[in-house]
């Protein structure tokens, strides 16, 4: 005869099968002894680094904005003004490539040079292509402008060109039947249908741009980037300090506003 | 007599004047900010650029692979201070999720707050800023590198956590209340089951976001392949800068799939 359970036992959640999860623990277990073992870490520098960071925390704390003014207000303005530039490039170039990677309104061959555009795109990431550019085009604001284009092509192309694809199909067949041209029934039938959702992206990839000209900036590509980095340098932590707080209150004042026009456009 | 247009249009006539004050707002803005952003442009430079791209592809093609042999050690640290880095910054964020969650939360007055703070600042930097930052208190190395991930990880793994414990089912904790279960208690039966296959989704997700973001932070220092990549730079070894390039994109494309697969399996 059976014996039944006298007290209850939570179902494990996850993986239900016993051995597996054995074997799962145990290679998590090997991982995480060769992995943490791998890492050498050099103390000393370490306790060097406490004191430093206690340095930098006052600095934080007590931001001095006054001594690096002009290099910081250079370097904020060029970001803001790549930032801005890049997105509206960006977002103009994009759409002929999101409408053309659009398979219900597009031909094949379009569809397939579209979309591999926009797969070299997001696969690179911005600080690679920054590199590039920098090598190509020198040190400065033009060579950000360019990558952050780039990265908005990929972004804006491949979101636009997904919404075109889950349009309202009635809709455009109606246009069509009116005896509309191609860009008749673009322009009447998709168009109103993207453009509140294409707005929307483009504020938010204006928001990413902004918190990416802050990075690229650190590989030469201009912008507020370098200006920390050069603080960092010089070990001018109570500047380096300042340059975080604008970073972060940049940051925040954009994430709000772009998430309060989103919601307005809904 | 009527003033009626005989062609009908999408808009009135007012509409279609603020639409194009806002057009050309935008476009105003647009050559203000490019004045001002090409102040400093060397245009010679820019004319020569397809000259130099030209020049450096030639260069650099065909990728040395000999020099693979030197990337196995730098491509595992970046694994390390992916996977580690993930580890710690999620094994933070969870208790800051509980203290964040507007149902699960302490206190709204103090805890709540403060752990959305944590959480805003935390998400607003860059991990590679971050690793600036570390690199210059703690030198160069793996351990700036893994921190750096941790603290950026935090305030994402910690914004969707609560977001997704904000979620969840009321009744099935107020089950779990009703039969006089203490506050841990309903945490670990109430609440946890309901956001643990989300949670393991999330870290895997940002696991994947921090594979592509660790190849990269050697080139503040912080370890793993980007190191190899700054100095193959230093040096205009074109050949190895191409071949590091494609090993970073095959290792995003991987890490991508497996991350893919896992959430897939879960969710």
């Amino acid at each position: 005869m059976t014996t039944y359970p006298t007290r209850w036992r939570r179902p494990p959640l996850l993986i239900r099968a016993r051995p597996w999860r054995v074997v799962f623990w145990l290679v998590v277990l090997t991982y995480l002894v060769i992995g943490i073992g791998s890492v050498e870490i050099n103390w000393t520098r370490v306790a060097v680094g406490l004191e430093r960071g206690a340095r930098f925390v006052s600095g934080f704390l007590q931001p001095d904005f006054s001594t690096r003014w002009r290099d910081i207000s250079a370097g904020l303005i060029e970001s803001l003004t790549m930032t801005l530039t890049s997105t509206v490039a960006g977002v103009l170039i994009s759409i002929p490539i999101g409408i053309g990677a659009a398979r219900n309104i597009s031909p094949l061959w379009a569809y397939g040079i579209c979309r591999s555009i926009i797969a070299v795109s997001r696969s690179l990431q911005e600080i690679i292509v920054a590199i590039l550019l920098v090598a190509f085009f020198g040190f400065g604001a033009f060579a950000g402008f360019l990558t952050l284009t780039f990265a908005t092509i990929g972004f804006i192309g491949k979101l636009l060109a997904d919404d075109i694809e889950e349009c309202d199909p009635k809709q455009i067949e109606a246009v069509r039947a009116t005896g509309a041209s191609w860009w008749q029934v673009v322009h009447y039938a998709v168009q109103p249908q993207v453009m509140p959702r294409m707005i929307g992206l483009s504020v938010y990839r204006l928001d990413i741009n902004f918190r990416e000209s802050a990075v690229i900036g650190i590989v030469g590509a201009g912008g507020i980037g370098g200006t920390l980095e050069t603080a960092l340098s010089r070990y001018e932590y109570s500047s380096a300090g300042a340059i975080l707080l604008i970073i972060i209150a940049i940051v925040m004042a954009s994430e709000y506003a772009s998430s309060q026009m989103r919601g307005w456009l809904k | 007599m009527s003033d009626y247009s005989t062609q009908w249009a999408h808009r009135n006539p007012r509409a279609r004047l603020a639409l194009w004050a806002l057009w050309l707002g935008i476009v105003a803005l647009f050559g203000f900010c490019w004045q001002l952003m090409t102040e400093r442009t060397i245009w010679s430079f820019v004319y020569d650029a397809p000259t130099a791209a030209a020049d450096i592809a030639s260069r650099a093609w065909p990728p040395r692979w000999s020099y693979m042999e030197q990337l196995w050690a730098p491509l595992w640290d970046t694994l390390n201070i992916a996977t580690l880095g993930t580890l710690i910054g999620t094994a933070l964020a969870v208790p800051l999720a509980f203290l964040a969650a507007s149902n699960t939360t302490p206190s709204r007055l103090i805890a709540r707050p403060a752990a959305l703070l944590i959480i805003v600042a935390s998400r607003s930097i860059n991990s590679l800023i971050w690793a600036l930052l570390l690199v210059s208190i703690l030198g160069p190395g793996l351990l700036a590198g893994i921190i750096a991930i941790a603290f950026r990880s935090v305030g994402f793994v910690g914004k969707l956590l609560y977001e997704a414990i904000e979620e969840t089912d009321a009744k099935q904790v107020e089950a779990i209340t009703a039969t006089g279960a203490s506050q841990a208690q309903i945490l670990n039966y109430g609440i946890w089951p309901q956001v643990m296959p989300g949670f393991i989704g999330i870290a895997v997700f940002r696991w994947d976001i921090n594979i592509r973001e660790s190849t990269i932070l050697g080139l503040v220092g912080a370890g793993g392949i980007g190191m190899q990549l700054q100095s193959s730079l230093n040096m205009l070894a074109w050949p190895q800068v191409l071949l590091i390039v494609l090993v970073i994109l095959g290792t995003v494309v991987v890490s991508e799939g497996i991350s893919s697969r896992v959430r897939k399996a879960i969710i």
